[in-house]
C-alpha cells in the first residue's frame, strides 16, 4: 500500500468536497477499494471513508417502495425483515454476495459505484428498475451503469440510497465462477403489472437487459416461454473460466431457472 | 488400550495453542535490529537481465541496501542444486544447472527473483524494490510441457531440447512381446494438471548474523529443517553446519512446497551478515503463487494390454514431465522413482516399462506436493483400469479384482517389494458400504431429475516410509532418508522426545505423545514432543512422503526400548530382583509374581541421583537416542468410491456420495487419521474438479491469485464414508504405513473415473469445470445424434 492521506467527514457536503481533490477516492465498505490498494494496484491520493455519514445506512418500506441506504451492509439487507417479506429475491442476492467478512462490510452503494462487471447488485437495480438517488439527483438503472467500471456519477457526486419497486414476482439466479464466487452469469427478473425485466450481470462487460426474453416473458411469465430465446455471445465476456458461448447458454439456463423460481 | 495410548482418539493437543491465536509462526519472530526485504522480481517469463541501476532505489527513504546476483557469487555463495541424481536411457547424468538465488543472466519464470532491497520498514524496502531500474532482453517463452523439448526456446545452454533426462523403467521387450499377444489394448492420452500448493501460511524467514560468534540462525517456514541447513552449508556455502541453526517453529501447512529450501531463505540469511542487521521476509500470496514449487504437471500417453478374460499383459506408459524454470531439490525423483515405481498398482502386472523425459519451461519449478508421482502414477493406472474394463464389457470392479495381487511379498517389474496387504478386503468394504449393486437404481432415480449420475473407483497404492537409505542412495539419492530420534527423561519423570520429524498440521505432539504414554505408561501430559530446530534435536530428515508415523516414531520406538531396558536394569537393582522379572505397566516396575513395584519417577530420580546404580559402572541419566533407517518402504493401500451427479445443462458436477476404504497398518490416533484421508480428499477433488494453474503463451501465470484460481471449500464436498482394513507394516516396529497423501492420491482417479461414468465418454480433462463438462455432454449429445 502507498501513503495517502484519509478522512471520515460526518456530512455528504464535506464528503464531496474532500472527492473533489485530484485522485482522491471515496470509500464505501472498502471490499474491493482496499485490498486493490494492498496489491498496489491503486494509489489515490486521499481516501474518504463515508462510514463516518450520518443518515447513508438503514432500509425503510415506502408505500410499494423498498429504500436502502448506500451505505447499508449486504448482510442487513439480506436479514432485513421488510426486504424478505416483500423483496426476497434482493435479500437472497445479498445473502449470497462474497463470504460472511464482505457480507459484514460490503455496501450497496460501493457496489455500485464501482459497478464491476460480475457484481450481483447491478442485476438487481436493473432487474427490479430501481432509482439511483445521488446527493445531485435521481438516476433511473437502466441509465446509471454506462459501462465496464464506470456510471453516469460525476464527481463530487455520492450516492445516497437506491430506490427499489416491489415487484409482483422477482427472482435471481446465479452462477458462480467457482474461484471468485462472483456471478459468471447472473439473472435478475422481475413482473411488476406489465413491466418484465430480465437483467443480466457477469456475462457482459457491464450489466445489460435482454429485450427479447422480456417480450416472450411477457406473452406468458413462464419459463417454458424462454425455450429457444438466444442471446448472442459476441460481445460477451471471454477468459479461462468461461468462453463467450458458454456464458451465452448459461443466460438462458439461467434466466429459465430465474423465472422458475420468481 | 489406555485413553491416551496408539489407537486412541486423542484430540490434538497443540489445537488449543493454535486455534487460540497463540501458534508462533516464524512471521511472529521479530528480532532487535531487524530489517525488511522485498524481493524485485522478472516480470518476463524468459529474459536476460542486461542492467539493474540501483541509483533510485537507494534513493527512497529507509532503504539500506540493493543486493544483487553478482554480490551473491562475489560472496561465493553457490546454487540450488537438484538432490537426486537421474541418469538418462543412454547412460549420461541429467542435465540441471543450478538455481542462482538472485538472477546471474537471465530470468527464466515470471517471480524469479533478481535483486533484493533490505529496508528500515517494509514499505520502505517494497518501494525500493518497485523504483530499481532493472534492463530486460525479454527473450520468447516455452510454457507448455508437451512443446518443449522442441522448441526453438532454450532455457539453460547446459541443457539441449530443454531436457533434463529421458529416463527409462522396466523391461521394454518384455513390455513390446506382451502386446504382441494381447486380445485387447487400452489407450489414453493423460493431463495431469500443474496444481499450486497453497498451505495457509505462506513462507517466510528471518536471517541473523552474529558477528561475535560468526554464525548465523534463520527461522524460515520448513518441513525439514535440517535438510535445510545441509543444502545451505554443503551446496551453497553460506556458512558451515556448526555456524548455522535453522529454526522452523509452529509452521502452518507444507504439502511439500516446504521441504525446499528457496532463493528467499537463503537470501535473508546471507544478507543479514552483508547489512549486519537481521533480515525479515513474509511472502505475500501473489507470490506465493508465483514462487512455491508448484505440483503435478505430465503429460502422458498410456498403453494396457489384456488377454481375452481382461488379465491384464502388460503396460507401457510415456510421460513428459515439467520441471519448471529450474530442476527443483526433489523434482527429479518426483516423476522417476516417485512415480514409475508404483506403476504396477495394487496389480499383478507381468511387463512395466515406462519412459520419463523431464523438460524444463519458463514456468515456476515444480516438486513434490502432496503424494508427489504417486497421485499421477495412480491416475494413469486406475484411468486404464477404469476405461478398460468398460472397453472389454467386464464390471470395472471385478475387472480390478481379477487382477489383484493376491501372495504377498509380491516384486513388482519396477523396483517396489509389495510386503503385505489384502486388496480384495478393502475393495468389498468400499463396495458395501457405497451399495455398489443399487448403483444402478440411483442412477435411473437421477435421470428421472434430469441429472447425470456416475459412479468410480480408485484402487490406489503408494509406497511411503521413505525410504532405506541403501536402497535410495543406490537410486540416486542425495541423502539418506533414516530418522532420528531422543528420549530425554528427566529426574522428575517427565519425558521430551527430541525427533528430525517435522510436524507442521500432521499433529506429531499428539501422535509422537501417545507412543510414549503408550510404551512407558505416563500420563500424555508428561510428554513433550521437540522438533523444528537444529540446535536442539541432532539431525533429522523432516516430514514428507508420510514417512513420519512410519520413519520418525519408529526411531522413537528404537530409542524408547532403550530407555526401557536401562530402567529396567536400575528398577531391578532397586528391587533386588532379576533384571528378567521386571515388567512396566502402568508407569510402574514392577516384579512379576510379587506386590513389589517402584514407580517410573522413582527410577528416573535414581537414575540422576546416580547414588544407589547398579554395580557394573552403570553411567548416571535417563536419555537414549536412536537412529531407524527402514528396511522397506510401507504400501499404505485402498479404495475410494466416488458417485457424482451432472447437471447437464451447465456441467456444473456435485459429489454426492464418497466412500474411502484404507489400510494404514497400524493406526496411532483415528481422529488425526481421518482428518488427514478428509483433507487429502479435499485436495484430490481439488485437483479433480477445481485447481489448475493457467499460463498464457508469453508465460505470464493468469491463476495467480484466488480470484482465479479455485481451492476447494467446505461446500465442494460432501461428508465422506471413511473406513478402514488393516494389515500392520511387517517392516517397522510400531506396524504403521501411512496416511497423510492417501486421500490426494486416490482422488482424482475415483473424481474422473465417475465423471466418465456419468458422461458415457471419456474424453475430458481435469480439471473437470462446468464449462469443460458442458462441453463434454454437448459432445456426447452430438455423438448420440450422428449414431
Amino acid at each position: 500500500m502507498y501513503d495517502f492521506e484519509f478522512h471520515r467527514p460526518a456530512t455528504v457536503r464535506k464528503a464531496a468536497s474532500l472527492a473533489a481533490k485530484e485522485d482522491a477516492k471515496l470509500m464505501a465498505g472498502g471490499q474491493t477499494l482496499i485490498p486493490t490498494m494492498k496489491q498496489r494496484l491503486a494509489a489515490p491520493s486521499a481516501v474518504i471513508d463515508l462510514s463516518g455519514v450520518d443518515g447513508l445506512s438503514g432500509i425503510a418500506k415506502k408505500g410499494r417502495i423498498i429504500e436502502v441506504g448506500a451505505m447499508t451492509r449486504h448482510a442487513d439487507v439480506a436479514s432485513n425483515a421488510d426486504v424478505r417479506e416483500n423483496l426476497p429475491a434482493l435479500a437472497d442476492l445479498a445473502g449470497n454476495i462474497g463470504d460472511p467478512h464482505v457480507r459484514n462490510m460490503g455496501t450497496l452503494g460501493g457496489s455500485i459505484a464501482n459497478n464491476d462487471p460480475a457484481a450481483d447488485y447491478p442485476g438487481a437495480c436493473v432487474g427490479l428498475g430501481a432509482t439511483i438517488v445521488t446527493n445531485k439527483r435521481r438516476i433511473a438503472a437502466d441509465e446509471f451503469f454506462t459501462g465496464m467500471f464506470e456510471t453516469a456519477l460525476e464527481d463530487g457526486e455520492i450516492i445516497t440510497k437506491v430506490r427499489f419497486p416491489i415487484p409482483r414476482k422477482a427472482a435471481y439466479a446465479k452462477f458462480d465462477n467457482p474461484a471468485s464466487r462472483y456471478a459468471l452469469v447472473g439473472v435478475f427478473v422481475s413482473k411488476r403489472g406489465s413491466e418484465i425485466r430480465v437483467a443480466v450481470t457477469g456475462a457482459g462487460p457491464c450489466v445489460f437487459r435482454v429485450p427479447e426474453m422480456e417480450a416472450a416473458l411477457a406473452r406468458r411469465f413462464s419459463a417454458k416461454s424462454l425455450d429457444g430465446v438466444t442471446v448472442d455471445a459476441d460481445g460477451l465476456n471471454d477468459d479461462i473460466h468461461a468462453s463467450s458461448d458458454y456464458r451465452a447458454h448459461l443466460v438462458g439456463v439461467m434466466a429459465r431457472r430465474a423465472v422458475a423460481a420468481a | 488400550m489406555s485413553e491416551t495410548g496408539i489407537g486412541a482418539r486423542v484430540a490434538r493437543l497443540e489445537d488449543h495453542r493454535f486455534i487460540t491465536g497463540k501458534g508462533n509462526y516464524t512471521d511472529d519472530v521479530n528480532v532487535t535490529g531487524q530489517t525488511y526485504a522485498a524481493f524485485r522480481r522478472s516480470e518476463h517469463a524468459h529474459a536476460t537481465v542486461t542492467s539493474i541501476d540501483t541509483e533510485a532505489a537507494m534513493a527512497v527513504p529507509g532503504v539500506i541496501a540493493v543486493l544483487t546476483g553478482e554480490d551473491l557469487a562475489a560472496d561465493g555463495v553457490g546454487l540450488l542444486p537438484a538432490g537426486w541424481m537421474i541418469h538418462s536411457k543412454d547412460g549420461s547424468p541429467m542435465n540441471t544447472p543450478g538455481h542462482p538465488c538472485l538472477v546471474q543472466g537471465k530470468a527464466r519464470y515470471v517471480g524469479d527473483p533478481i535483486a533484493v532491497v533490505i529496508g528500515e520498514t517494509l514499505t520502505a524496502a517494497r518501494n525500493g524494490a518497485e523504483a530499481l531500474d532493472v534492463g530486460y532482453d525479454v527473450h520468447d517463452a516455452v510454457v507448455a510441457t508437451d512443446k518443449a523439448a522442441t522448441s526453438p526456446v532454450q532455457l539453460h545452454d547446459e541443457a539441449p531440447n530443454n531436457t533434463a533426462f529421458n529416463w527409462e523403467l522396466g523391461d521394454s521387450a518384455a513390455v513390446a512381446s506382451a502386446f504382441g499377444n494381447a486380445h485387447h489394448v487400452t489407450r489414453l492420452e493423460l493431463v495431469n494438471n500443474r496444481l499450486v500448493p497453497n498451505p495457509m501460511e505462506p513462507r517466510a524467514a528471518v536471517g541473523r548474523y552474529d558477528s561475535g560468534t560468526g554464525s548465523y540462525a534463520l527461522y524460515t517456514t520448513s518441513q525439514n529443517p535440517h535438510v535445510a541447513r545441509l543444502v545451505m552449508s554443503a551446496f551453497l556455502a553460506v556458512a558451515p553446519e556448526h555456524k548455522l541453526r535453522v529454526i522452523a517453529p509452529d509452521v502452518g501447512g507444507g504439502f511439500g512446497s516446504k521441504i525446499y529450501i528457496y532463493p528467499e531463505e537463503v537470501v535473508c540469511t546471507w544478507a543479514s551478515k552483508r547489512v549486519g542487521r537481521p533480515v525479515k521476509w513474509t511472502s505475500e500470496r501473489t507470490e506465493a503463487f508465483l514462487t512455491d514449487a508448484h505440483g503435478r504437471d505430465h503429460v502422458t500417453t498410456a498403453e494396457m494390454a489384456m488377454d481375452e478374460r481382461g488379465k491384464v499383459l502388460g503396460l507401457k506408459v510415456h510421460t513428459i514431465a515439467n520441471l519448471g524454470g529450474y530442476a527443483s531439490l526433489f523434482s527429479t525423483c518426483v516423476p522417476t522413482y516417485l512415480y514409475a515405481t508404483l506403476l504396477s498398482g495394487q496389480y499383478d502386472i507381468p511387463a512395466i516399462y515406462a519412459e520419463v523425459d523431464a523438460v524444463y519451461t519458463n514456468t515456476v519449478p515444480v516438486d513434490a506436493y502432496r503424494g508427489a508421482g504417486r497421485p499421477e502414477a495412480t491416475f494413469v493406472v486406475e484411468r486404464l483400469m477404469e476405461v478398460a474394463a468398460r472397453e472389454m464389457g467386464i464390471d470395472p470392479a471385478t475387472f480390478r479384482k481379477r487382477n489383484f495381487v493376491k501372495k504377498f511379498p509380491h516384486q513388482t517389474p519396477v523396483i517396489m517389494l509389495y510386503d503385505t496387504g489384502d486388496y480384495d478386503a478393502h475393495l468389498k468394504a468400499a463396495m458395501d458400504a457405497i451399495d455398489y449393486k443399487g448403483f444402478g437404481k440411483r442412477r435411473r432415480e437421477a435421470a428421472r431429475r434430469g441429472k447425470m449420475r456416475g459412479i468410480g473407483l480408485s484402487c490406489y497404492i503408494e509406497a511411503c516410509g521413505i525410504a532405506p537409505s541403501q536402497a535410495v542412495g543406490s537410486l540416486g539419492a542425495g541423502v539418506g532418508l533414516w530418522e532420528s530420534a531422543e528420549v530425554r527423561v528427566n529426574p522428575t519423570g517427565n519425558v521430551e522426545v527430541l525427533t528430525g520429524s517435522h510436524s507442521h498440521g500432521q499433529g506429531h505432539e499428539t501422535t509422537f505423545a501417545q507412543l510414549v504414554s503408550d510404551r512407558l505408561g505416563i500420563p500424555i501430559d508428561q510428554v513433550t514432543i521437540v522438533h523444528g530446530d537444529t540446535d536442539k534435536v541432532q539431525f533429522g530428515m523432516g516430514t514428507y512422503g508420510s514417512r513420519s508415523g512410519a520413519v520418525g516414531m519408529s526411531a522413537i520406538a528404537k530409542a524408547l526400548d532403550k530407555v526401557e531396558a536401562k530402567a529396567k536394569k536400575i528398577a531391578a537393582h532397586l528391587l533386588e530382583a532379576d533384571e528378567g522379572d521386571i515388567e512396566l505397566k502402568d508407569g510402574a516396575f514392577s516384579v512379576s509374581g510379587t506386590d513389589k513395584s517402584i514407580g517410573f519417577g522413582e527410577v528416573s530420580l535414581a537414575a540422576y541421583t546416580a547414588h544407589n546404580l547398579p554395580g557394573d559402572g552403570m553411567e548416571p541419566g535417563l536419555k537414549e537416542g536412536a537412529f531407524y533407517d527402514p528396511a522397506n518402504f510401507t504400501f499404505p493401500a485402498g479404495t475410494h468410491i466416488a458417485e457424482v451427479e451432472i447437471d447437464p445443462e451447465t456441467g456444473v458436477t456435485d459429489l454426492v456420495n464418497w466412500v474411502a476404504v484404507d489400510d494404514f497398518g497400524t493406526i496411532v490416533n483415528p481422529l488425526i487419521v481421518e482428518g488427514q484421508v478428509h483433507g487429502g480428499i479435499a485436495q484430490g477433488v481439488g485437483q479433480a474438479l477445481l485447481e489448475g494453474a493457467v499460463y498464457d503463451d508469453s508465460g505470464q501465470l493468469l491463476t495467480a491469485s484466488y480470484m482465479d484460481y479455485c481451492m476447494p471449500r467446505a461446500d465442494n464436498l460432501p461428508s465422506f464414508t471413511v473406513g478402514h482394513t488393516t494389515t500392520p507394516c511387517p517392516s517397522n516396529p510400531l506396524g504403521i504405513k501411512g496416511c497423510g497423501e492417501a486421500g490426494a492420491i486416490a482422488a482424482p482417479a475415483a473424481v474422473m473415473n465417475a465423471v466418465t461414468d456419468a458422461l458415457g465418454h471419456e474424453n475430458i480433462d481435469m480439471p473437470a469445470t462446468p464449462q469443460r463438462v458442458w462441453r463434454a455432454v454437448r459432445a456426447g449429445n452430438a455423438a448420440e445424434a450422428a449414431e
